[in-house]
């Protein structure tokens, strides 16, 4: 059991801790949430100049090999940044589903264009009816000799509204919660029938619901088996879990920190409120969640390489973790900050909101705690 | 002990009942149903019908023209309300200001205030904290010089809900420095907020709209006998009034009506997906809340029963304020939770009944969710914080 992190993983961490401090204040990234696009493309950029985009993606494929310890460091970082650039629904999402797919002219020119920046990807992971389930999927696609026909809604698509390409999972075979039958096409977004009503989100996201009306998909825009597509979706997803995990992980810390700080320098019955001991418990607390889901994070990232169903379990667990004792940090700064904490002025509100939107995605506590107890049930079975 | 109402009192759970029926307007109550902000006029519009009605100021005295009924007469109007999803009245002229008016000031403050109060014709906001004075209110700095006819006010209030709609706001102002407690120096004091040196700033709050304001005063002249009582005890007064606002704030009635309606709405199919109530880790937490507000509601009850035989609310009301604002603040997240994914689009323009509902992403009720949480995190924080409440509590209930 190892701890440390290489000079490699540190210097990445460092990287990131340095272009928050440098580009990227509160005052930047409210001004870039605000603008239309609801991220900054020249900062996107940047993130590709510095190899950012390329980090979880094979060398084979012009990336340079990271796994979740990176994921982990990076997110944690884009955390304490609350950077709005679309990193999770571009390069862990869309591009997870691309790298896990199996090789192909097109797919090389996608991964390429997405590690230089150049283009911008989603992954549909949910529609309307299917909550957290994402297994149900009620998107067809029709055969139809060489290509496909794809007819169904997504909703809440990550990036979707300016996205160049889209991977949707979509029905070939199978009743509506199936896990056969799941296949995964890759739809430029011009494509003919794809209609996008694009939105921002509570957290400084952008989003959109997207429907297909007859969108034909050429069989060579298919990734990875017929029918087969549910695996490479699954996996995909529990790493985004895990990755919003860690980007609260850097959230929640932050708040605490922030906090502390806060009750040290603001002065009530002429003390520091920070010397009220009913509040010191509190934050005492705080910082206890914080290290325990710092724990759980570092646990899970280790054990993460395996992917395999107790890989899969951590990341319920950590998920759980987030949804309560995360949730319950980011309620205790708010509160601790009195007035000021539901200020739109101060970053606190809108730490408190990125955590609330992480809270709910790839499925909330309750969510997460039914699936651990399946792994667990399936281990002793 | 018996728990079932008096024939007369079932009689008037009717004849509330139907009032609401009939004269609640249909417009405003959509508004409601949908969770989209109500505008001045509509609070006005819906005020003046309650006014006409005899039943705008349910505590005053009927001299003043209240109601004069009795604590069952209250609890069963504020029910019916909920279940109408009817706002609530503004506080800050009807239940704040009117009380420390009637029973501290002069007739000629009576008769100058309290009609336009009673019909809704006055707003008033209420001019408490400052920057360095929240929990800490006592240490307020806003001073009010006295001259031969006035008095000079400058200073800064702030949080000061609904400022930039209110024609009247009533501060604790600094009238003294020179007293052996800080809270003899503060005066109680009403001021037209058309007076020149007035100014009003927004606060934009989390969930991204405007309720609270920053409010500066510069020199500004106040007549004398817009002072309330007498000048030094308007600490006094002040608590009085905080010990109303505290038995109003715990909305056992309102939470009530949320539950069931998360309820009606967990059982039916919301975008084709599965009734959420078949889900036992939802069903368990709608229970859950369900008997937490029950015991909250009887416990509201005895404080209002031991007020009807004349004990005061004292710091019992901390209590229900505590619990009240904790339970409201589980119900804006239980709907977050009912919502998942469609809580999180933000899209200011869609949240107007005139927007058409083919171009909405998800339900109101869905969309407006987390807005509510996030703007409701307020309810721990205002009226005195929960946890200087516990203090109260802590110090005057337990004696420590
Ligand atoms: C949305 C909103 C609307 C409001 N509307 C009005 C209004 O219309 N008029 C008005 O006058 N005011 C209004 N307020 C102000 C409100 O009353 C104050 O915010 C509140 O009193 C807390 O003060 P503060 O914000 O300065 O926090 P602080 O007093 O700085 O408190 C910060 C934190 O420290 C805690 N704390 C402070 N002292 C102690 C202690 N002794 N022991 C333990 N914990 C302590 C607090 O509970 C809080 O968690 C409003 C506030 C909000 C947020």
């Amino acid at each position: 059991m190892d701890f440390s992190i290489s000079e490699e993983q540190s210097m990445l961490s460092d990287s990131i801790a340095k272009f928050i401090e440098n580009d990227y204040d509160f005052e930047t990234r409210q001004k870039i949430a605000a603008g239309d696009l609801g991220y900054s493309a020249d900062l996107w950029a940047t993130y590709a100049e510095l190899g950012w985009t390329a980090v979880l993606f094979e060398e084979k494929d012009g990336g340079l090999d990271g796994g979740p310890i990176e994921l982990m460091l990076m997110m944690q970082q884009f955390g304490k940044g609350l950077l709005v650039e679309p990193f999770l629904a571009n390069i862990v999402l869309a591009g997870g589903a691309l790298r896990r797919s199996p090789d192909s002219e097109l797919r090389s020119k996608w991964l390429a264009k997405i590690i230089d920046g150049s283009l911008q990807a989603s992954l549909a992971f949910t529609e309307p009816q299917a909550r957290f389930a994402v297994n149900d999927i009620t998107t067809t696609a029709e055969s139809a000799g060489d290509s496909y026909k794809l007819d169904g809604v997504k909703s809440f698509v990550l990036n979707g509204g300016i996205a160049d390409l889209l991977v949707i999972p979509a029905r070939t075979a199978g009743g509506q919660s199936d896990e056969d039958g799941i296949t995964l096409f890759a739809v430029p977004a011009d494509s003919v029938g794809v209609s996008r009503r694009s939105y921002k989100t509570v957290d400084a996201q952008q989003a959109a619901e997207i429907s297909l009306k007859g969108v034909v998909v050429n069989q060579e825009n298919v990734l990875g088996k017929v029918g087969d597509g549910l695996a490479i979706l699954q996996a995909t997803i529990d790493e985004a879990t895990f990755a919003v995990c860690a980007e609260a992980v850097g959230i929640i810390r932050t708040m605490h920190d922030k906090t502390v700080e806060y009750t040290k320098n603001r002065l009530q019955f002429g003390v520091p409120i920070g010397s009220f001991q009913a509040l010191q418990h509190r934050m005492v607390e705080t910082l206890i969640a914080c290290e325990q889901s710092q724990s759980l994070l570092y646990w899970s990232a280790m054990i993460n390489a395996g992917n395999d169903s107790a890989a899969r379990k951590s990341v319920s667990a950590l998920k759980y973790q987030i949804g309560t004792a995360g949730v319950h940090v980011a309620k205790e700064a708010v509160q601790l900050h009195g007035g000021m904490g539901v200020t739109w002025e101060l970053d606190i509100a809108h730490y408190f909101k990125r955590l609330t939107a992480i809270s709910i995605l790839f499925g909330d506590a309750d969510f997460h705690l039914d699936r651990h107890v399946q792994f667990s049930k399936q281990s002793v079975a | 002990m018996n728990v079932d109402f008096s024939a007369e009192e079932l009689q008037f759970q009717e004849q509330v009942r139907a009032f609401f029926a009939a004269k609640f307007p249909q417009d405003i109550k959509q508004k409601c149903d949908g969770g989209i902000a109500l505008t001045r006029e509509d609070y006005v519009r819906w005020q003046k019908i309650l006014f006409k009605q005899g039943w705008a100021a349910i505590n005053w005295p009927t001299e003043y023209g209240g109601t004069g009924w009795t604590v069952i007469q209250k609890y069963i109007f504020a029910n019916e309300m909920a279940q109408a999803n009817a706002p609530d009245i503004i506080p800050f002229g009807m239940k704040m200001v009117a009380p420390v008016i009637y029973t501290y000031g002069t007739a000629a403050q009576r008769d100058r205030f309290l009609p336009d109060i009673l019909a809704s014709n006055a707003w008033w906001c209420q001019g408490y904290s400052e920057p360095g004075s929240g929990s800490d209110l006592a240490s307020l700095k806003m001073k009010a010089t006295r001259t031969v006819d006035h008095y000079v006010v400058s200073g800064t209030k702030t949080w000061t809900t609904l400022a930039h709609m209110a024609d009247w706001i009533f501060c604790l102002v600094r009238t003294s420095s020179d007293v052996a407690r800080r809270q003899q120096g503060i005066s109680f004091l009403l001021v037209d907020m058309n007076t020149p040196g007035v100014t009003v700033k927004p606060i934009i709050t989390i969930e991204g709209e405007r309720e609270v304001n920053e409010v500066h005063f510069e020199d500004v002249k106040v007549p004398l006998e817009n002072l309330v009582g007498e000048e030094g005890k308007g600490w006094t007064y002040g608590k009085v009034l905080l010990q109303h606002e505290r038995t109003n704030i715990a909305g056992v009635a309102r939470s009530k009506y949320r539950l069931q309606q998360i309820g009606k709405r967990a059982a039916t199919s919301v975008n084709d997906a599965q009734p959420l109530i078949n889900d036992q880790n939802f069903a368990r937490r709608l229970s859950a809340l369900e008997i937490e507000l029950r015991a909250l509601e009887y416990t509201e009850l005895r404080t209002l029963a031991a007020v009807a035989v004349g004990k005061a609310p004292g710091p019992e009301s901390s209590i229900l304020k505590v619990r009240g604002t904790e339970l409201q603040q589980a119900i804006d997240e239980f709907e977050v939770t009912l919502a998942g994914y469609f809580a999180l689009p933000y899209v200011p323009k869609q949240y107007a009944l005139e927007f058409p509902e083919s171009e909405r992403i998800g339900h109101l009720a869905d969309t407006r969710s987390s807005l509510i949480y996030f703007n409701n995190r307020k309810a721990s924080i205002y009226g005195g914080s929960n946890e200087i409440q516990k203090n109260i509590v802590s110090k005057h209930v337990l004696g420590l």
